[in-house]
């Protein structure tokens, strides 16, 4: 398999031929070159690399992963209206506007880009952003490694979308099943990318996951004992738990179907001893705590919010505290209702259909708690509240069509159709994609000390809402009538069509919710003075993140908060003490490097080079990846010092310009 | 020479010590010595061998977890002990749940395959 | 402008007790291997038997062999523990002495390895041979690229330590090292039983 050749099996055919991946390319350099002129102009890449990019501040590196994120979503989204177009046309003696190689590369990224890029992208750049901050920290546990985390990430990124400009994407789903997947069936580079680009991110996502866990677990404020934490960070705990213990196995079989392509081996292959239900299995073993890693972070981000705007505490902690734990322990035990068709026998269905009908159970709990928090509260309908409410009514449907179908005699009928696709879109943006909009729209002061046009947030929910309505609910009676996923092209007389118009009606009204979006954010960055946070405390909240300055200074607290009870910055409010002068001490803080950018960068290269198959570039990543990881370890001048008079200096200024005192 | 520096380890890996290191040797090669000796010298039935080499396994696991790894030594919260059972917990359901569904699949087979499957398992 | 100079009484600040942290994330990672490894013992338990026609464990592997392995790799998580003694006692010769010994037993027992590979290979009972093959050369040699790890990572040990002194930072560095060597033969004892001595036994 591996060619002597000096660019191995990289030619100039790699590069684009039809007009949809030409029209991408170019789109992507423009918008690079763009960028890259604007910065030029402005003379802005010193301060570009020393602020941003070499920062190990999980408050920059949050932002960076919420960019690429919004990024991919624009990449994928363009997905979703290239097949919603393709599925309104393509009935009967009309082919639509794509083929069948290329319908089934577009389904592929997209399912690939938007879990892998923009969900976790959103989910870890939100907990960077507000984690420490909310657990009354300076910082995570290992900042150099989180940087790191992030370049590995922005790595497969780069990766997915080379593969729009050099070569092709898989066309085999966005998990790849074998044999389709195999070389036999797939002999290009498409699958190739998939491999490589999720392999690199999927290394960041798991150094992500053991860095927050311990920052939970070590680096609480003091008094903060863990049943007064607040419950973002629980349902962030519990979600790294998840990262933790599920990302090896995707990093297993991931390899394991690099081996197959690369050197003849027979894990998955048809044939010579290869098992192809083995590597479902297996991917499905880390997929359905995948999906909730991506869910229960969201849900933390509801809990603050439910009870931020119902201007009450959140009922029930303890059960809420138990059911994330509850959902994360048997996350484990239901993840072949993925595969119920595939060939088990009535007990192992049975008992993963009674395991998945379980989970379901501590999930409501939390839904009623939030709606217990409600019931008698001071509620204020902001827009991160309206976004709550969407997901109640989104995900409350999307999770009855689940429970129908972890009865194994139901899921029969509709696995793979696109009953399942409504289930699992309800779920993810429902659930999980509203969450994050939520958070963002709530925390965007924070980060940014400024608030977002509050009115344009509530169009763009409205259409996103309705939009989503419109484009999902025809999916469940298309599935129910029998049409498969993936289709691109289906017969006049199934009648089909109709429902697929409404459905390409919804993703036009979500685009429109987009194109609010992107209008709110430049609206308000125009507007910022006007809406400027002042206090640091712009939705009168209830936990520690809210009592810095928006933004909040490098080091976050000048002198760590003592917490006696849960919503810990309330009670400070709540109570009327006032705090009395303050001793400062000097800071240690993270030192900017470059090297994370630099093993990323190395292993970027490693991973295009065992896809075009240029085994000396690929030595040349490796090596380079490893050499710099030694480099970093062995350095022992890693932190620099923050004065007690400069903290003052900085303090003081903040309290000046802040409407409270210090 | 032997160079004294001011060592502050914070909190020292409790239950570093040469005893410590010692027993966990001389237990491991004992266990190691007798799977191999019970697997080489056929000194069981079949069955009762492979129990016996597991159960030794799992015997020499838990001696170079304590003995080695220290892990009964933590002070409280005792989280490398909780994060070491859940991974037990993952792998147990991850290995034991594999295996099962695997073995399970063979249900569907071909009719004829299925048919001398379900008669060697079932006694049909 | 002047402030009264009344204090908050200092207290214990979290993040001063880096070791405490550092050691423990690196636990948490020794975690996450086990489930990779966890992953690998799975699929060689699945096709254990998809021999496709070629040779299974019975006819490969010989058991006085991999015993001498098993011994050299276990002597030397034993060596690296009393290396990680001397390290805690200020001791920086013994200190490198002992990781040498370490290093070089780990680095026979690679080359045992190596060794049945090449043979295997030799034989035409590579990895594309059949899915049993595929999964032993796997498990086994992922096991192989981590003590190859391990090695390249106490040569750099031995060379830092060599060139400074036994401060805070090697000295936790060290323990995680050590930590991670004993992984290793831990993980031995389950490839030991289930892929070379099951695997005698047709299992």
């Amino acid at each position: 398999m591996m060619l002597a050749n000096f660019l191995g099996r990289l030619t100039w055919d790699a590069l684009p031929q039809d007009p949809f991946a030409i029209g991408g390319s170019l789109m992507i350099i423009f918008a690079s070159l763009t960028i890259v002129g604007l910065l030029t102009y402005f003379k802005k890449w010193k301060w570009l690399w020393s602020e941003w990019l070499t920062s190990l501040d999980p408050k920059k590196i949050g932002v960076m992963y919420i960019i690429v994120a919004l990024a991919m979503l624009v990449r994928g989204f363009a997905d979703v209206l290239m097949m919603r177009a393709q599925q309104a046309l393509a009935s009967g003696s009309n082919t639509g506007i794509l083929d069948a190689n290329h319908f089934q590369q577009v389904f592929s990224a997209h399912g690939t880009i938007m879990i892998f890029f923009v969900a976790m992208g959103l989910m870890f750049g939100i907990i960077n952003l507000i984690l420490p901050l909310q657990i009354g920290s300076r910082d995570v546990a290992f900042p150099f490694l989180n940087a790191t985390s992030f370049w590995l990430f922005a790595a497969g990124m780069l990766l997915i979308n080379a593969s729009l400009m050099l070569g092709e994407f898989s066309a085999a789903g966005w998990l790849a099943y074998p044999p389709l997947s195999e070389t036999q069936f797939s002999p290009g580079v498409g699958v190739d990318y998939w491999i490589w680009s999720l392999q690199i991110a999927g290394i960041g996502s798991l150094l992500s996951g053991v860095n927050f866990i311990v920052t939970i677990l070590k680096m609480r404020a003091p008094g903060m004992n863990m049943m007064k934490m607040p419950m973002f960070a629980w349902s962030v705990l519990c979600s790294m738990s998840l990262v933790v213990f599920a990302f090896p196995i995707l990093t297993v079989t991931l390899t394991l179907l690099f081996l197959d392509r690369y050197l003849g081996m027979h894990f998955f292959t048809a044939g010579m001893g290869g098992n192809a239900m083995m590597y479902v299995n297996l991917i499905w073993a880390w997929g359905h705590p995948e999906v909730y890693i991506l869910a229960l972070p969201a849900f933390g981000i509801y809990s603050e919010i439910v009870a931020t705007f119902s201007r009450k505490r959140l009922f029930g902690y303890t059960s809420m505290v138990w059911a994330l734990i509850a959902i994360t322990v048997l996350s484990f035990s239901v993840w072949l209702h993925h595969f119920f068709t595939m060939g088990a026998s009535a007990n192992v269905n049975a008992f993963f259909g009674i395991m998945t009908a379980v989970i379901a159970v501590p999930t409501g709990v939390k839904i009623f708690n939030w709606l217990f928090t409600m019931f008698r509260g001071r509620i204020y309908f902001a827009s991160p509240m309206l976004w709550f409410i969407g997901f109640v009514i989104i995900f409350t449907v999307g999770g009855v069509a689940g429970v129908m179908m972890s009865v194994p005699a139901i899921d029969y009928q509709v696995h793979n159709s696109l009953f399942l696709v409504a289930h699992f879109h309800m779920m993810i943006v429902g659930g999980v994609v509203f969450g994050f909009f939520a958070g963002l729209t709530y925390w965007f002061p924070k980060i940014f000390g400024f608030r977002l046009n509050e009115r344009l947030g509530k169009y763009a929910f409205y259409c996103w809402f309705v939009g989503f309505l419109l484009a999902f609910i025809p999916l469940y009676i298309l599935g129910l009538m029998g049409a498969t996923r993936r289709l691109d092209h289906y017969d006049s007389s199934l009648g089909w069509q109709p429902l697929f118009i409404v459905a390409g009606i919804g993703a036009l009204t979500i685009a429109l919710g987009v194109a609010f979006q992107v209008l709110q954010l430049i609206v308000s960055i125009v507007q910022r003075e006007k809406n400027r946070d002042v206090t640091g405390d712009p939705w009168n909240a209830r936990t520690l993140e809210w009592s810095t300055t928006s933004p909040a200074p490098v080091y976050n607290f000048a002198v760590l908060p003592e917490v006696h009870d849960r919503d810990a910055f309330w009670a400070t409010k709540q109570s009327d003490i006032k705090p009395t002068a303050i001793r400062y001490h000097d800071i240690m803080m993270p030192k900017n490097s470059s090297l994370g950018i630099i093993i990323a960068g190395f292993a970027f290269i490693c991973g295009f080079a065992l896809i075009w198959h240029i085994v000396w570039l690929a030595a040349i990543g490796l090596i380079g990846a490893i050499i710099s990881v030694i480099i970093r370890t062995t350095d022992d001048d890693t932190e620099y010092r923050i004065t007690a008079k400069e903290i003052e200096k900085i303090e003081l200024a903040a309290a000046a310009t802040r409407k409270i005192a210090v | 020479m032997s160079h004294k520096t001011n060592i502050t380890v914070s909190k020292p890996d409790q239950g570093a010590s040469l005893k410590n290191y010692i027993t966990g040797f001389i237990a491991s090669l004992g266990l190691t010595l007798m799977a191999y000796l019970a697997v080489t010298q056929e000194a069981f039935s079949r069955n009762i061998l492979i129990a016996f080499i597991t159960g030794l396994a799992l015997v020499q696991f838990i001696v170079q977890m304590v003995f080695f790894m220290h892990i009964g030594n933590e002070t409280k919260p005792r989280w490398k002990l909780l994060v070491f059972l859940f991974m037990i917990l993952v792998v147990f359901i991850l290995v034991a749940g594999s295996l099962w569904i695997m073995n399970n699949l063979n249900y569907r087979m071909s009719p004829e395959d299925m048919d001398s499957y379900m008669r060697s398992q079932q006694g049909f | 402008m002047s402030q009264a100079k009344t204090t908050i009484i200092k207290r214990h600040l979290p993040e001063e007790d880096g070791d405490s942290k550092t050691i423990f994330g690196f636990w948490l990672y020794l975690m996450t291997d086990c489930v990779v490894f966890a992953s690998l013992f799975a699929v060689y338990a699945v096709q254990r038997n998809s021999t496709v026609g070629g040779p299974s464990g019975v006819e490969l592997f010989s058991l006085p062999f991999v015993l001498i392995e098993t011994l050299i790799l276990l002597t030397s998580s034993f060596v690296c523990g009393l290396a990680l003694l001397a390290a805690r006692r200020g001791n920086k010769q013994q200190t490198l002495i002992l990781f040498s010994v370490t290093f070089l037993l780990g680095l026979a027992f690679l080359g045992m390895e190596l060794s049945e590979f090449r043979h295997l290979v030799l034989e035409g009972d590579s990895w594309r041979r059949s899915g049993f093959l595929s999964a032993f050369f796997t498990l086994v040699g992922t096991h192989g690229i981590h003590i190859a790890v391990g090695l390249l990572w106490i040569g750099v040990m031995i060379i830092k330590v060599a060139r400074t002194e036994l401060n805070k930072a090697n000295l936790r560095r060290l323990t995680m090292l050590s930590m991670f060597w004993h992984f290793l033969d831990i993980i031995w004892i389950f490839i030991f039983t289930i892929v070379y001595l099951l695997g005698a036994l047709a299992i």
